[in-house]
């Protein structure tokens, strides 16, 4: 009723002063597209804090990210197959070492989840002790390496044909391996002795 | 998770352990718990492939895994925990600050694998730093041990939750998963670690051990130590405290709070509201020994400060000289109001500001009142507080006169919600830096070229300054880089480096306001 200015007209249903508009019809023009993506400030930002410690933490920033890439953890992704493989490719591959998690295989287990049962580890201990009273020091590190390596390749192989026994099997001979660098199965065959090892010998035959 | 905090959290996996393991973690982030099978069909990454990032993630402690019913097993990422990857180079500085170089490297290598096993930690550190001493010299392993032994006893390094010891060996099938248990009082236990050697060569040290007895020989233990990241963050909050009191005060009263915080580092945990209270005996006694402030001084102090409308410290009672205790929460609130006072100021103008503080302190107030206290003329008044409320740093409170709630008839109150202005602000922090860590790849990115080319320079020069090349020679070699090319580089540094300082810098306020919304959630 009383804000009622004529038909048609638009009544606000607040009062435009509170607002801060005087009650004319100065109203701003309506916007029609989104806000500058960069929009100047009237206050520029304060410059960085610097300082001793800020300068080894942005080197020590630095240096980590470098390291990390060359960790084991960085999981590269494969590459697509090239058409051409480029020749300096095989200079610029970087070495980096291979991380397992430690810890046994999970037996049954479709997933290979992170643990330690104590029963392998103890089985591992006595075995050190074993090895131990037999009197070789540093073998018996690169044993327990060796240990460990084989029974990693064995827990990426195919995790649903876990079977005790051929686990068993497979301790035995590393159990009654020699200590020695040589592979058992080099000398098995004396017939073929030499055929064999022409695949990657760089050196001519003669 | 918010969008930006998922996007941050990709960006940082992505940098530090490449895409297979971003895609199965940012997986993990968005869609919460899930079994192996289901995260390698939805990815459509391969099941080895899962299982590798996986294995990354759980070493890292960035996902943890839970066997659930029908014997499945889930496994769920901690989104916080990957953010904490931002802070790595402050944790490192911290324990320079503290433990010096030893303590430095100890604390690096835990964070950048994971856990470590004691005696891995300390051959890797022992070997690293044989690297940096003269020629001859080797680092003791004992040494090494001895500062890790005090970063346990400090509660900086604890031990992992490992598998239980089961008395009788489990006649079935083993869980898939098993459970890991970690007894409160363990967490800081240190294997007696009797590893005899120098950094150099293992074949020396079991050389050295051939002629003893067998129970010296160097043990391998098997439980894994993480680094302590909440006492990380306790002591940075102690930090923040004493640095606002030296601020706000003096030098003295900032050494006196400090050395109340350090009295009760190891009593009060690190979510208490409150310290316990210190008697002011307690205090003088325990007052470093170059200050030599008189009782009475220190009495005049501690009352000063509890007397601040600030309340960082208060008055618990009577007994002992005075008891006082350090108001944790209240110290943190101020600390978070202070940075949300800052960013309007510089954001908005110190008249804004003004207005902020004043709304702070009034808690609900009008329009019309806002320009009388403020001494602010009506209409910047109005602009000022309605653009504030459109950054949501305000809010309204409608407070209706009749039933209908028409707005003539309503009153409208502006406040400050500290804990939802946080609660933005943090939002906001996190996209910033997902910005500043796009904007540093693209520029990187934009160089590479160059950056390449630079470095293959630079070998080059090394190897021929190593194999002895004369002047000339070096000077031709440095002249491949053209001098427009030498400025791009500078440019680029200078840019990368500017980025990396604010990422850094932003890291601080996330950990003010983290930890302020952290306690302000307990207490509710």
């Amino acid at each position: 009723m009383a804000g009622n200015k004529g038909r048609g007209r638009a009544a606000y249903t607040f009062n435009i002063e509170a607002v801060g508009f005087s009650k004319g019809e100065k109203l701003p023009d309506v916007v029609l597209k989104p806000p500058p993506l960069f929009p100047d400030t009237d206050y520029k930002p304060v410059p960085l804090k610097t300082g001793e410690g800020e300068e080894y933490m942005l080197a020590l920033k630095q240096e980590l990210r470098e390291t990390m890439k060359r960790m084991p953890y960085f999981i590269e992704t494969p590459e697509e197959r090239q058409d051409i493989e480029r020749y300096s490719k095989r200079y610029m591959k970087v070495y980096k070492e291979e991380w397992i998690p430690a810890g046994p295989k999970p037996k049954k287990a479709k997933d290979a989840g992170k643990g330690t049962p104590l029963t392998n580890t103890e089985d591992v201990l006595k075995k050190m002790e074993e090895l131990e009273k037999r009197g070789d020091g540093e073998k018996s590190d690169e044993e327990n390496e060796e240990k460990e390596g084989s029974k990693e390749k064995s827990k990426e192989g195919d995790d649903d044909d876990d079977d005790d026994a051929a686990e068993q099997e497979e301790y035995d001979e590393e159990e009654q391996e020699e200590e020695n660098d040589y592979i058992n199965s080099y000398f098995e065959d004396g017939d073929d002795f030499g055929a064999d090892s022409d695949d990657n010998m760089d050196e001519a035959t003669y | 998770m918010t969008q930006a905090e998922i996007k941050l959290c990709s960006l940082l996996l992505q940098e530090h352990f490449g895409e297979i393991v971003e895609k199965i973690g940012v997986h993990l982030i968005r869609t919460g718990s899930q079994p192996l099978r289901v995260i390698a069909h939805d990815t459509g990454t391969s099941l080895d492939q899962v299982k590798k990032a996986l294995c990354v993630l759980v070493q890292h402690n960035l996902v943890s895994y839970q066997v659930h019913k029908r014997g499945v097993v889930e496994y769920e990422a901690q989104c916080s925990r990957v953010l904490r990857m931002l802070r790595y180079p402050r944790y490192i500085y911290t324990t320079k600050t503290l433990y010096s170089d030893t303590g430095e490297l100890i604390v690096e290598e835990l964070l950048l694998n994971g856990k470590l096993t004691m005696s891995a930690v300390v051959k890797k550190v022992a070997d690293r730093l044989t690297e940096t001493m003269e020629d001859g010299k080797t680092m003791d392993y004992a040494e090494v041990s001895n500062t890790f032994v005090r970063l346990a006893d400090t509660h900086f390094v604890q031990r992992c939750p490992s598998v239980p010891t089961t008395e009788n060996s489990d006649p079935g099938p083993p869980p898939p998963a098993p459970t890991l248990v970690i007894n409160e009082k363990d967490m800081y236990l240190v294997p007696k670690l009797s590893l005899i050697g120098k950094g150099k060569r293992r074949r020396s040290s079991d050389e050295d051990a051939a002629g003893e007895p067998k129970a010296k020989r160097p043990k391998y233990t098997t439980d894994n130590k993480e680094a302590n990241l909440d006492r990380f963050h306790q002591h940075f909050r102690d930090q923040a405290i004493v640095s606002a009191v030296a601020n706000r005060m003096d030098q003295t009263s900032s050494e006196i709070v400090r050395t109340m915080l350090r009295m009760s580092e190891i009593t009060t945990s690190s979510s208490a509201p409150f310290t316990q209270p210190l008697s002011s005996n307690e205090i003088f006694r325990s007052l470093p020994v170059g200050y030599n402030i008189s009782k009475q001084v220190l009495d005049q102090y501690l009352t000063l400060l509890a007397d601040d409308p600030l309340e960082f410290v208060g008055k618990s009672g009577d007994s002992g000289g005075g008891m006082y205790v350090i108001n944790l929460h209240k110290a943190l609130a101020s600390l978070a109001t202070a940075t949300l006072e800052s960013v309007v100021q510089e954001r908005f103008g110190s008249r804004c500001a003004r207005i902020f503080r004043l709304v702070l302190q009034k808690k609900h107030i009008e329009q019309k009142q806002v320009e009388d206290f403020a001494m602010i003329p009506a209409k910047e008044a109005k602009d000022m507080l309605y653009k504030m409320l459109s950054e949501n740093f305000m809010s309204l409170q409608e407070i209706p006169k009749t039933p209908d709630h028409a707005p003539s008839r309503t009153f409208y109150l502006y406040t400050v919600n500290i804990l939802s202005a946080a609660r933005m602000l943090l939002h906001r922090c996190y996209k910033s830096i997902a910005n500043l860590i796009e904007r540093r790849q693209f520029e990187t990115k934009e160089n590479k070229r160059l950056l390449e080319k630079s470095q293959r320079v630079e070998a080059i020069i090394a190897s021929m300054q190593a194999t002895g090349a004369e002047e000339a020679q070096l000077q031709e070699i440095e002249e491949m880089i053209t001098a427009p090319e030498r400025q791009q580089l500078e440019t680029l540094k200078r840019n990368v480096n500017k980025l990396d300082a604010s990422e850094i810098q932003v890291d601080e306020t996330i950990f003010l306001l983290e930890s302020y919304i952290e306690c302000t959630m307990k207490r509710q």
